[in-house]
């Protein structure tokens, strides 16, 4: 039988090294099959997080040979077995163990998100056309690999000036809905810090929902923040219309 | 600056992440190049009746010291260079920011994206979009101009380039996240406005492609100019097809 050699991280934020372990490769499996196999075969307390098997819980956030990929949706096959496989915890959060890291910032940054609010006492038929642009940003399932490789958290750790990639769909998802009546754009210019986005793409790149992330959220946010700061005849217009 | 002692390293990929950033050097730094030194030449931009795009519209006031070109390129050459997709391009193969993704580059503990200044300025990329677009009426001009020869209709090779190259162009500004959101992305309610909603749709799908647009309307341009060069300098001569 086919073998491979996963060369994993053992350790956390202040020691580790890597470890080799041979796994037997089947027919269809995937990197989370032979951690599990590496668990159950040779080091019992791999920490390795997991859930569904299914690329719908976003658990299994992972860097394969240095990239960041769910586990359980790279398949062995589709990696070359010439050289070890390097499987490593994401590189923008602390690990707590092995494969596991804290990701709890994540979740401190969706609260300070003002939640929807729909007008009051207002009764509003909703058209597929008008839910439809915020639905693509509903698909997310917190993986944080958008999180993880943007080179803003990543490699400059700016999580005190930048919500990152995911809470930036959150806001546009909130924005762009018809219903919706707050106004964040003071928020996406400053605490969110929309503008440190150099639009580089990566959080697209890595997203396994397929989530045309800068595109269709992080741009037009950013032109939204035009429309209001930097755009003095959207201005007038505006102030026109509401006269 | 890693999170952690452990996650202190570069990069673990191990595929050629190298060749996308220094093919796009070699690209945009070539076209860099040539189109500075074309717009300085100020000489063999008019092959009647065709006109290079980097020099029209053709103004020539005799108080302007150097090649009229100048006077014109700041509009399309800004909106290039503020533009969403070559803003990713030169960031990641010229400032390394990052060089590739999962690859730590160059970015500093002082990082601020766009957010001050002066790439802050990146903001008035809709105003480039407006001055563009003024020069790209003037190119659609010119492309109708170049069927006629002498009084006469007729086609040449070169009106043909000029089409092509007009319409590769307009595809790129069509194609605009800016031009997206102004035709109708910015709405939240689309429902009450069916004809801004047709027309963003529109825009958006021509929007996903507006990478090849980009590219594809760069080296259009610059062999429209070296069609006409060529011509200009007697190197070929245009054919007539009808
Ligand atoms: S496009 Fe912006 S948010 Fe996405 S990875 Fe790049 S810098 Fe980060
Ligand atoms: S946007 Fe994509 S990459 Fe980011 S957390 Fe959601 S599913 Fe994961
Ligand atoms: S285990 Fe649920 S996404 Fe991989
Ligand atoms: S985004 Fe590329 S031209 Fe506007």
């Amino acid at each position: 039988m086919a073998e491979a050699v996963l060369r994993v991280f053992r350790g956390d934020s202040e020691n580790g090294e890597t470890k080799d372990y041979k796994v037997p490769v089947e027919e269809g499996m995937v990197v989370l099959d032979a951690l599990l196999y590496i668990q159950a075969n040779y080091d019992g307390d791999l920490a390795v997080r997991w859930n569904c098997k299914a690329a719908k819980c976003g658990s299994c956030s992972t860097e394969i040979n240095g990239i960041p990929k769910l586990s359980c949706k790279t398949r062995m096959d589709s990696l070359p077995r010439d050289e070890p496989i390097t499987v490593y915890p994401i590189k923008a959060f602390p690990v707590i163990k092995d494969l596991v890291t804290d990701v709890k910032w994540n979740y401190q940054k969706q609260k300070e998100i003002p939640p929807f609010t729909p007008p009051e006492d207002e009764e509003m038929i909703m058209y597929q056309d008008d839910v439809e642009r915020s639905q693509e940003f509903r698909k997310c399932i917190e993986c944080f690999l958008c999180q993880n490789v943007c080179h803003i958290l990543r490699d400059n750790n700016a999580k005190e000036s930048f919500f990152g990639p995911r809470y930036l769909i959150k806001i546009a998802e909130l924005d762009m809905h018809p219903l919706d009546t707050v106004d964040r754009s003071e928020l996406l210019r400053n605490e969110a810090g929309v503008g440190f986005c150099n639009i580089t793409k990566c959080c697209t790149e890595v997203c396994p929902e397929n989530i045309r992330i800068t595109d269709n959220a992080i741009i037009p946010l950013k032109e939204r923040v035009v429309d209001k700061y930097f755009d003095p005849i959207n201005w007038i217009l505006s102030k026109l219309k509401e006269d | 600056m890693a999170i952690s002692a452990t996650q202190n390293y570069t990069t673990l990929r191990t595929d050629n992440w190298r060749v996308a950033p220094i093919i796009t050097v070699i690209i945009l730094g070539s076209f860099v190049i040539y189109a500075t030194w074309r717009a300085l030449e100020n000489q063999y931009y008019l092959a009647e009746p065709y006109l290079s795009p980097f020099y029209s519209p053709l103004i020539n006031p005799e108080w302007w010291p150097i090649s009229p070109a100048i006077l014109i390129l700041w509009a399309p050459g800004l909106f290039r260079f503020t533009c969403y997709y070559y803003r990713k391009a030169y960031y990641r193969s010229f400032a390394g920011m990052p060089p590739a993704c999962a690859v730590e580059g160059r970015s500093k503990e002082s990082y601020s994206g766009e957010s001050k200044f002066p790439l802050i300025l990146q903001n008035l990329h809709r105003f480039f979009f407006y001055a563009a677009s003024i020069v790209l009426i003037f190119l659609w001009y010119d492309a109708f101009k170049a069927f006629n020869f002498d009084g006469h209709y007729g086609v040449g090779v070169g009106s043909i380039i000029l089409v092509l190259n007009v319409f590769l162009l307009s595809m790129y500004s069509l194609s605009c996240h800016s031009f997206r959101h102004l035709i109708g992305g910015k709405l939240n309610v689309f429902s009450s406005c069916p004809t801004r909603f047709t027309l963003w749709k529109g825009a958006s799908s021509l929007n996903e492609r507006h990478m090849l647009w980009a590219w594809v309307s760069l080296f259009g341009v610059c062999l429209t100019d070296l069609y006409i060069r060529l011509v200009a300098t007697g190197v070929i001569t245009d054919m007539r097809l009808v």
